[in-house]
Order: structure tokens, then sequence, then C-alpha cells
């Protein structure tokens, strides 16, 4: 028996230190209207993970925050790839009111008529987001979706190890960075490395130009030290690689770390991206759902968010405020005559996408 | 010779405990990175705490591993008591591996099938959502169970069926025969399968990823943070947790300790 109370008591302490610790943010300065009026609903909010400013680092505690004001309880859960979270809402054994997919991601859920329309005539800050990320591809009519982070694809190269390389996705198949050059290791970011030397288009749907991107990562596979995706981290900061592919984003928190990394896009142009909220059918509490999207978009919250996340921000009111850490920076938001040529991932059609997958198991066993 | 032996399980301790010394190591980084020791400092600990999304998550998974733990314990020791109660040696055996079955499936198997079927079930009953809560604690006792069974058996076996006759002939029922004679003869090996079956519940992964619905705990939390890097506040975390479990199992060891003293079996 005092075994048993003496592990109860154990776990106990454990939960005491697991409780309180709370702390105060300073007063948010809030631009839309909220109310109470859905005080006791719980919203359930499917996001990417580390995707929200979560009240480590005495940044603002998002989720917190709409709690506190509006009295609904946000049950947030997350997921790491679009792939999880799509089987997710079609398996169907779990509901969400909102989800925040990527661009490619939101094309394949309109078609098969798995989200619901958002009015964004009842968000009133709908107004802060860019032009240049309303209308999009994927959702031509805004009827869908509200843009949420930005993010290029850029070469990353440590200035220390090499010299500034010409700006080309060449250089990762250059011979005198040999066993230093990392890149992608998932299909689509691996051959859009390849596909935009050879003037091809991402989303291509000619078995040919596949097989010819192979070819080219084939030539290049010596060169490489290896794949990788978050791995990438390590490597390039401790100097174990010196040149490499990744977020532009993700750059700016390794350059925190160590200095000596730099930055640049490839003249050949580079994959873009557009994460943004939407409503999935499956959801219930919709009027939620809206308040919630309203106040991501504060100027506040959504400058509390760029800084936590670092991806470049769609809201104009944390592109133009001068406070902001990242203000003008010139990876995340390049003036228009640094722009790279962009282009999209979209939906590929399953037949193509199989092939292409394939040909990367190909590539991996070469 | 001896020396040999003394280097093999020197080798051993070492390639168990390194990992977690050095994630314990890093916990104590003063800087963001993860492969640089920058200096001392416990602000991750601190960070972790403030961390709602992630203090959410360990509150989830403790409540998981607690509930389901003590569930499974008692539905154990009763089916222990239960199979080891049938006559015929071919009953028991059969039951045995019944219950032997789920543990050596492969977890993804489990995950998968125990989705579907609450799925399916969720359907039929016409729920709008099936996984939750409930699903995820009925995985954690469904994968549970065999343990504490195979940790309860061993020690029923041993246990002398004259000790429940004797209590019956004293005057006891058999209800309390059972709660004053036999279950304190084997109230260890229960400890031990409640421990186990929490620990296992505690980082389970694999099921839980595919039953838990909203309802998600600090392994799949720390999986979907691959988005950005894992930041060094989940390695205070893990230490903590690390920490606790250490000391429960210490604990655990030195009244278990004492207890077979008292009577004699050591």
């Amino acid at each position: 028996m005092k075994k048993i109370i003496s592990v109860i008591l154990c776990l106990c302490l454990v939960a005491i230190l697991f409780t309180g610790c709370g702390y105060e943010y300073q007063e948010l300065n809030l631009v839309g209207k909220y109310d109470k009026s859905l005080k006791g609903t719980t919203l359930n909010v499917y996001n990417w993970g580390e995707y929200i400013s979560d009240g480590s680092d005495d940044c603002l505690d998002v989720n917190k925050e709409f709690e506190k004001l509006t009295g609904i309880k946000v049950n947030y859960t997350t997921f790491e790839s679009n792939e999880t979270m799509y089987s997710q809402l079609k398996g169907g054994g779990v509901s969400y009111d909102l989800i925040f997919p990527s661009d490619y991601m939101i094309e394949r859920l309109i078609n098969e008529n798995m989200l619901k329309k958002i009015d964004v005539g009842k968000i009133s800050n709908y107004k802060y987001i860019d032009k240049k990320y309303k209308g999009l591809f994927y959702d031509p009519d805004e009827e869908y979706t509200v843009p949420y982070n930005v993010g290029m694809v850029g070469v990353i190269y440590n200035s220390a190890l090499i010299d500034e390389p010409e700006h080309s996705w060449e250089a990762l198949w250059d011979e005198k960075y040999r066993d230093m050059s990392l890149n992608f290791s998932n299909p689509r970011d691996g051959f859009m490395t390849a596909q935009m030397i050879l003037g091809q288009s991402v989303n291509t749907t000619n078995k040919k130009d596949w097989d010819k991107a192979l070819e080219k990562l084939k030539q290049g596979k010596d060169v490489l030290q290896s794949y990788v995706m978050d791995e990438i981290y390590g490597k390039l900061e401790t100097g174990e690689a010196a040149i490499g592919p990744y977020y532009a984003g993700d750059y700016l928190f390794m350059k925190e770390i160590n200095e000596d990394l730099e930055f640049f896009y490839p003249k050949e142009g580079t994959n873009i991206f557009v994460d943004a909220i939407c409503v999935p059918e499956s959801a219930k509490n919709i009027e939620a759902a809206m308040m919630y999207i309203n106040f991501l978009l504060e100027p506040d919250v959504s400058l509390a968010n760029a800084e936590y996340i670092g991806y470049a921000s769609p809201n104009t009111a944390v592109i133009e405020n001068p406070d902001y850490y990242y203000y003008k920076n010139e990876i995340l938001y390049p003036e228009e005559k640094d722009m790279p040529k962009v282009e999209y991932y979209h939906d590929i059609d399953p037949e193509i996408r199989s092939y292409y997958e394939n040909l990367w198991i190909d590539l991996k066993l070469y | 010779m001896k020396i040999l032996s003394r280097i093999y399980v020197a080798l051993m301790v070492f390639f168990l405990y390194a990992p977690v010394a050095v994630m314990i190591f890093f916990s104590f980084n003063s800087g963001e990175s993860v492969w640089v020791f920058e200096g001392f400092s416990a602000s991750w600990y601190a960070d972790a705490f403030t961390n709602t999304e992630m203090i959410e998550a360990l509150e989830r998974t403790l409540i998981v591993a607690i509930l389901s733990a003590t569930i499974s314990t008692v539905l154990g020791t009763a089916a222990a008591v239960g199979i080891l109660a049938f006559r015929k040696k071919i009953t028991k055996n059969a039951i045995m591996s019944v219950t032997n079955i789920p543990m050596m499936n492969a977890d993804i198997v489990t995950g998968v099938s125990l989705m579907l079927f609450f799925v399916f079930i969720g359907k039929i009953l016409g729920a709008y959502e099936s996984l939750g809560f409930a699903t995820v604690l009925i995985a954690h006792i469904t994968f549970n169970l065999p343990y504490v069974i195979l940790s309860v058996m061993p020690r029923l076996k041993a246990t002398d069926h004259s000790l429940h006759d004797a209590a019956l002939d004293l005057g006891c029922t058999p209800i309390s025969a059972f709660f004053k004679v036999i279950i304190p003869a084997i109230k260890t090996s229960i400890f031990t399968g409640f421990i186990m079956a929490f620990t296992l519940s505690l980082d389970d992964f694999v099921i839980s990823y595919f039953t838990c619905g909203h309802y998600q705990t600090l392994p799949i939390l720390i999986y979907n943070m691959t988005k950005k890097t894992v930041t060094p506040d989940v390695y205070a975390l893990s230490t903590i947790i690390f920490i606790a479990v250490f000391v429960l199992l210490i604990l655990y060891n030195i009244a278990g300790n004492k207890s077979d003293k008292k009577r004699g079996v050591v």
C-alpha cells in the first residue's frame, strides 16, 4: 500500500510542477470586434507543428489570448505534412474547424469538395492581406482561403568554408563542393532543383521531362554529401556541409546560430509556397472559426506569429511595421527588382505523382 | 575474464544511457543550437513551462498513461486469475496465446486496425466524430493488457493454492480471501505490471497516432515539430520525464527489496 501511495505522490508532484507558471503579456491592441457570444464552445484547430506563437520565449500565446478574449476553448492539434493532414481529413474519424494546408493541397481539397466557402466579407481584418496573395491559382475567386504564411526556397552556403558561388542551382552540382553539398530528400523539392536548371515547369505532366530531370539529378548524386530535410540545420550550422537548399525563413534562424551562413535565390527561379487558413467541410463551429481567422490577422497577433515562425507574412500591417524584427528584410521581402522568378507547386495528377516518386526511388538506389 | 565482462557491461550501459546523457546535457545549453554548447542555463526549462501547447499535450499523455495503466492493471489481474482457474491445460494455453498475439503484432497494424474499427463503430452509431480521448484510452488499455497479464501470471502460478483454501477454512468469504490473501501475495507483480503499462503508454507513438483524433499526446506533438526544427525545450521536458520515471523506478525497487526481505524471499 505504501508503495502505491508513494507512486501517487510522485505523480502528483510531477503534476504540480506542470501547472501554473503563467505570465502576463502586455495589452494587445485589437482592431476587430470580439465578443463572448460563443463562450463555452470549442474550436478545433489543426495546424503545422511549431507554426504559431505559443508563449515560449516570452512571446505572445495566441491561443490563450484568444480564449481569454472570447471564452472559446481552442483545441489545438498539429500535423507534420500536408499528406498527413489530408489522410486525417479523408479518414473521417475526426473533424476540424480550421486547417492550414499549402497551395497545392488546397487545390486538391477544393477539387474533392472537402472545403467550405469562407465569406471574407465577415472577416474585417482581411483588408490587411497583401493583394499579391489574394486570388492565387488555387482559389482565384477568394472563396476558400485566407493566406497565413509565404515562403521561398533558396540556397544557403557557409562563407567561411567556400567563396560566394554563382547564384545558380548548378552550385549543387559543382565539383568544387564535392562532399560538401546537400540537396532535398523529398521528391518534389529535389526534382525542383533539377527542373529549374533544365528550364522545365515544376508542374510538367510530360513523363520525358521527369526522366530528364532524373538524369540531371543522377549526374549530381556523386558530388553530393547527402539528401536531407531537417538534418540540414545541424549540418550547415556546424560546418559539416557547406552548401544546401532550404526555406528562406529557416535560413534566418540558422544565421542567428552561425553568422557565416549566407543565402541567395538562384537565377533560374525557385519554388514559392503559401500556407493558407481553410475551413474543412466537416467543420461545425463556423462562427468561432471566423472569429479566430480575424484574430490571426490582427496586426499585433500577425506580428507575433511572423516573428516566431520566421516565414514571410502576407499581412501588410506586419510588412509595413518598422518595429517588425524582419522589417524590410531583403531575404523574406525582396524588392521587386531582386525578386527571383518563382513557380508554385500545383496538385499533380496521381499517375504522374507515382511516376516521379518511383523515379526518386531509382535515384536513391542509383 | 572478469575485466572483459566488466567492459561488456560498461559498454552496454554506455550505449543505453549516452543518448539520454547527451540530451540532458544539451537541455542546459544557453543557446538555441542543439550542436554547440554555448553555456550553462536553465532557460529552456522555464520555456518548456510557458509553452502551453506542450504542457497541454503532457497533461493529456499523463492522464491517458495513468488511467490506462490503472484500468489495464485491474482487468489484467482479474484476467490472470480467471485464466489460471481453467481446469484444462489446452484452454489455458489457447487463451494465453490469444492474449499474447496483440503483443507480437506490429504497432502499426494494431494502430490502423483500431482506427478502422473505431471509425466503423462511430459511423454505425452515427457519431459526428469517433476519434478522441475515449478511443486513445481504449487503444492504450488494449495494448497494455497482455503485458500486465504476463507480469502477474507467473507470480500467481507460484503462490500456493492452499493459501486460498486456508483462508476459506479460517472463515473468509471467497471475495475477502482474494483481497486479503491472494492480492497481497502477488502485489509486487501487479505493481510491476502497472509500471510497465504506465511507461508503455507514456511513450507510445504509433498506436496513439492513428487513434487520437483531437487528443494529441506529447510524442505526437514532438513528431509534428518537423516543419521547423525541434527546439531545446523539448529536451528539457524529456529530461524531466526521464528523471521522474527514473525516480519512480528507484523508489519502487527500494520498496520491493524491503518487502521481499521482510518475507525472507531474498
